[in-house]
């Protein structure tokens, strides 16, 4: 029961991207088709399920102190390896995603997870965890692209759609309309969301750096607000 | 010398790495809420980004590519960043109190920012050494289009500063308080970016 309560908050409760705001610059990069969604989701959510997976097997071993160096060079690793895998196995996807698929190395989602989750669980817990939190991801990548490419281009996943093809929007493919539709559907999660939105939007719980930067931010906003 | 304009200006106006595209976007949220804040964090990330390239350019050209070891790019790359903070940071702290006192507290956050990473990987991608440049000549290529990318953000930050302090006093519905209003505002800033598509091919024809 709780490891499918872990599998779920993750979907939706805490969805990575809509409600902790973390990894939006591949969010907003790659949401201009469908098929690249996916593609980016797919990446992401078997980088997340290894490098939890291991970062929980390793809980013990990793020293405290340099545990973060630690993460980030096994993230590599199977970022590497996954990057490898796309360009033998889909190299159009490759191509469509460029840059973006060895940035997943720096997606805050993933160190998030191990410095929040993987590193105070057990293995399948953790490999829940990341299982639902890359499928959250990809849901809201999923979520977004079709807002963006059906309006924007006419077409679903490639194919064209009668009327809006000849009626396109071509800025919402454009970088204006990443912003402005992922604007859109956090103020949508926020109206229709069971809990009211947070005073903290870019909170230090999420921000893998929060440690070394010594809740600087934090201040700041403290600071701001008064 | 035509060239590296180009590069330059390109790299700040047309491929502005925040507003076209997406690269740096948690601090470009996250810091952009005050002017000295977001002039401290854009300092660091130019920083950063120069001397980044100096050494990441080298090591795929003279390391990298001689041995065929390219698929060790994205490790190596994001170690070498890391390290270098740390010690750009160890040595600002001791030797140059009073700058480390204005970007020290920013540098750890640049460890992690895709946009650093980023150009150290579209350099070596976009300004390679083959039988037609020589080293130097990409090197130079790949330090003006780190400069050009690290005054892009800078530009991009503080222009959204501004914009943001106009945000904040004003009545703002209920769901779209906090980010929502943040990201419109930053499309419309990001639409104003759109201008400038087609000026280099213009500028030196």
């Amino acid at each position: 029961m709780n490891q499918l309560k872990n599998f779920t908050k993750g979907l939706i409760k805490e969805n990575p991207v809509l409600v902790l705001v973390l990894g939006t610059c591949p969010t907003l990069a790659t949401s201009t088709s469908v098929i690249n969604a996916i593609g980016m989701g797919a990446a992401a959510t078997v980088v997340l399920l290894c490098s939890n997976v291991v970062i929980s097997a390793l809980r013990k071993v990793i020293p405290d102190k340099v545990r973060i160096p630690c993460y980030i060079v096994l993230i590599a690793g199977f970022v590497t390896m996954v990057q490898m895998l796309v360009k033998a196995f889909a190299p159009a996807l490759d191509s469509a995603l460029g840059i973006y698929l060895p940035l997943i190395v720096v997606n805050c989602i993933i160190l998030g997870r191990a410095e929040m989750f993987a590193n105070k669980n057990k293995v399948f817990d953790s490999a829940i965890d990341g299982l639902g939190m890359g499928l959250g991801f990809t849901l809201a990548l999923f979520l977004m692209a079709s807002i963006r490419e059906t309006f924007g281009a006419g077409t679903f996943a490639g194919f064209p759609i009668p009327v809006l093809y000849e009626n396109h929007i071509s800025i919402l493919t454009m970088a204006p309309g990443g912003f402005f539709v992922f604007g859109l559907l956090i103020a949508c999660v926020n109206k229709f969301g069971k809990h009211k939105p947070k005073k903290k939007d870019f909170g230090c719980e999420g921000c893998p750096s929060a440690e070394s930067c010594g809740g600087s931010c934090e201040e700041k906003k403290e600071e701001a607000a008064k | 010398m035509t060239k590296l304009i180009i590069i330059l200006l390109s790299a700040v106006f047309i491929n502005n790495y925040v507003l076209s595209r997406f690269l740096g976007i948690c601090p470009f949220l996250g810091v952009s809420k005050k002017l000295d804040s977001a002039t401290g964090m854009s300092l660091a990330v130019i920083f950063v980004m120069l001397i980044a390239t100096a050494v990441t350019y080298p090591i795929q050209v003279f390391l990298l590519d001689p041995l065929n070891l390219g698929y060790l790019q994205t490790i190596v790359f994001i170690l070498v960043i890391a390290a270098l903070v740390q010690l750009v940071e160890i040595v600002l702290k001791r030797y140059v109190p009073s700058l480390h006192k204005s970007l020290g507290v920013y540098l750890p956050l640049i460890t992690t920012n895709c946009a650093v990473l980023g150009v150290t990987i579209l350099n070596v991608q976009d300004y390679p050494v083959n039988e037609a440049t020589t080293f130097w000549w990409g090197f130079a290529e790949s330090m003006v289009n780190s400069l050009g990318s690290g005054l892009g953000f800078f530009l991009a930050m503080v222009m959204f500063s501004g914009v943001r302090s106009a945000i904040e006093g004003n009545d703002v519905p209920e769901s779209f308080k906090g980010l929502p209003i943040t990201l419109t505002a930053a499309a419309i800033t990001s639409l104003s970016f759109l201008g400038f598509g087609g000026i280099i091919e213009n500028l030196f024809a």
